[in-house]
């Protein structure tokens, strides 16, 4: 009778293993049915636009990662993302590397900084944690203002070349890039979907929740949170890399504070800290920029104006008030 | 008989630009023991359990833990050492389910986890281990919620149930009655008694009759100094003990 009691699980941990399974078999949902809209979505929409949603909806899934999961709030994303991105047209460009070489030198670029810059950063918290980040963004705005040989100054680097992937698939036409930027975000979306449901994940989620008792357990809280910050940088990088083949330019913009902002803007109307949320949030901003160009000036008066709504009204943004209503983390 | 020590400190103190919160503290915690550290508000018992703990730095002194100076060593450090804290307010992972709260303090036997391209059913094998951890504790049907649903009371037990999953050999519990009501006192302070098996334990508590009934030494601070040290009925006799509760206004001298 005893061991019969023993072996069998306690009720908590049945309902618990069958929720976490739900939530699985709907997060395996979620993923196929993403793909299939990917796959078709240059047929319904114009290739060029979606590529820039992926590439804003990788660089917020990127800046989620850091906040929603690490607790860490970077004012200062846009370096990353757009010294990887000049890195990658200046490679492809002046080296003649191919696209997913000159890719990967950005993405390792933005490594090195996210990993200089994050262990300055990580060692005050919060509010200083923030302006750090932000001021050393600036210096690389500045930088990149000030060094016109690489980066082009006010005209940026422009004509970047897309290449031969592998040197053999030929990227010039809109729709086999697409798929290629559909590959990558997909990979990092995975990528980043793996690193939250790992045991490094839970440990970050654990800081990002009570860092003094994560460290009286034993964590480095530290280490995590370089860790985590440097995994953000580089994904942000990877994201910047391919906007640089899409549009085959690398410009200010990249770089410019504002371009942080908007990555947070983003990231809080999809919904911080879920894991589909930034991609909504980049669509529903990109769109926005998109569809209300014609506005001129006032396109950042209604971006501002969504994001007061967002802030007051659900401040768990798109997919969080859904994840809510389902009751189930998305 | 040195070996007997587990935890002890000589001369420590802690100046706060000019204010000396702790003085020249000579604490001798008994392996195996209960240990209570008690005293006045602002005795000091709160700044002398977080340079324990390493969240501070003394200005002055050592502190020994098992023949080792650990003086300098960072928090995390110490916890590795076996020597594990509580927190005032209840330290849970509010996001975190019930179970998860423990899981992530098994987790540490894996060592450093960095492993990010690992799915965290890897952790699944934990899972069994930390559902006991709960049952011990009364938190078992609970394991799925999230743990900032949990009852005050409740999310003190799940802090323990996550200390209790390092297998420290060393608990130090900051108020560990702070803010409960009379059903939860009894609940943890019979729990309490439960870990302190084989364990040797350093209190700071304000209610002094779980102090009584569960201390086997109480050393008792006023002003940033040791008072008086000994057991309940020879601290509690002792004049200025009484004197030092009295004049700070008695409410805590039932």
């Amino acid at each position: 009778m005893a061991d019969v009691l023993s072996v069998e699980a306690p009720a908590g941990a049945i309902a618990l293993a069958e929720t976490s399974r739900g939530t699985e078999r709907l997060h395996r949902a979620i993923f196929i049915g993403l793909a299939a809209v990917l796959l078709v979505a240059p047929y319904l929409a114009y290739p060029v636009f979606v590529m820039k949603v992926l590439c804003f909806a990788l660089f917020a899934l990127a800046f989620n990662l850091l906040l929603g999961y690490g607790g860490l709030l970077s004012f200062g994303h846009a370096a990353y993302f757009g010294m990887s991105s000049y890195v990658c047209a200046y490679a492809a460009k002046n080296w003649g590397l191919t696209p997913e070489l000159a890719i990967l030198s950005g993405v390792l670029v933005s490594a090195v900084l996210g990993l200089a810059f994050g262990a300055l950063a990580i060692r005050r918290q919060g509010i200083y944690f923030a302006m750090i980040t932000l001021a050393l963004a600036q210096m690389v705005f500045f930088f990149s203002l000030q060094a016109p040989k690489f980066t082009g100054g006010e005209d940026g680097i422009q004509a970047v070349p897309r290449g031969k992937l592998f040197g053999l698939i030929d990227l010039t036409g809109d729709r086999a890039l697409y798929y290629v930027v559909a590959i990558i975000f997909m990979a990092g979306l995975l990528l980043i979907y793996r690193i939250i449901h790992s045991p490094f994940g839970q440990v970050c989620k654990a800081i990002r929740d009570n860092e003094p008792r994560a460290i009286s357990l034993g964590y480095r809280a530290n280490q995590y949170k370089l860790a985590v910050f440097v995994l953000s940088a580089s994904l942000a990088g990877l994201a910047g890399a391919t906007k640089a083949i899409v549009f085959q330019l690398a410009s200010l913009t990249d770089v410019h504070w504002s371009m942080s902002g908007e990555v947070v803007l983003m990231t809080l109307v999809g919904g911080l800290g879920t894991v589909f949320g930034p991609i909504v949030g980049a669509l529903v901003i990109v769109s926005m920029q998109n569809y209300l160009a014609s506005l001129g000036a006032w396109v950042t008066v209604v971006q501002g104006v969504i994001f007061v709504v967002c802030v007051l009204l659900f401040r768990e943004g798109i997919v969080g008030v859904i994840a809510k209503k389902i009751g189930r983390p998305l | 008989m040195a070996d007997d020590i587990i935890l002890s400190t000589a001369g420590l103190t802690k100046d706060f630009g000019g204010f000396k919160a702790v003085s020249g503290v000579d604490l001798k915690v008994r392996r195996g023991h209960i240990h209570a550290l008690i005293g006045p508000n602002g005795a000091g018992k709160t700044t002398c359990f977080n340079l324990l703990t390493k969240f501070l730095s003394p200005t002055k002194g050592a502190i020994i833990y098992n023949g080792r100076d650990i003086t300098r060593e960072k928090p995390a450090e110490i916890a590795r050492l076996g020597l594990v804290r509580s927190f005032q307010i209840s330290a849970v992972f509010p996001q975190l389910s019930v179970l998860t709260n423990v899981r992530i303090a098994l987790q540490r036997k894996r060592g450093d986890s960095f492993d990010f391209w690992r799915s965290e059913k890897v952790l699944a094998g934990l899972d069994e281990e930390a559902m006991r951890l709960l049952d011990a504790v009364g938190l078992g049907s609970f394991a799925g919620l999230a743990a900032a649903e949990l009852s005050y009371g409740r999310k003190r037990a799940l802090e323990i149930a996550t200390t209790l999953a390092l297998d420290p050999e060393m608990l130090l519990l900051d108020e560990p009655m702070a803010g409960m009501g009379r059903e939860d006192v009894e609940r943890i302070e019979a729990l309490i008694r439960k870990v302190s098996v084989n364990r040797t334990i350093l209190m700071v508590e304000h209610n002094l009759s779980v102090v009584a009934s569960l201390s086997d030494r109480i050393t008792v601070l006023a002003r940033g100094q040791v008072l008086a040290e000994g057991d309940y009925a020879a601290v509690s006799k002792d004049p200025r003990v009484i004197e030092a509760y009295i004049g700070s206004g008695g409410d805590h001298a039932h």
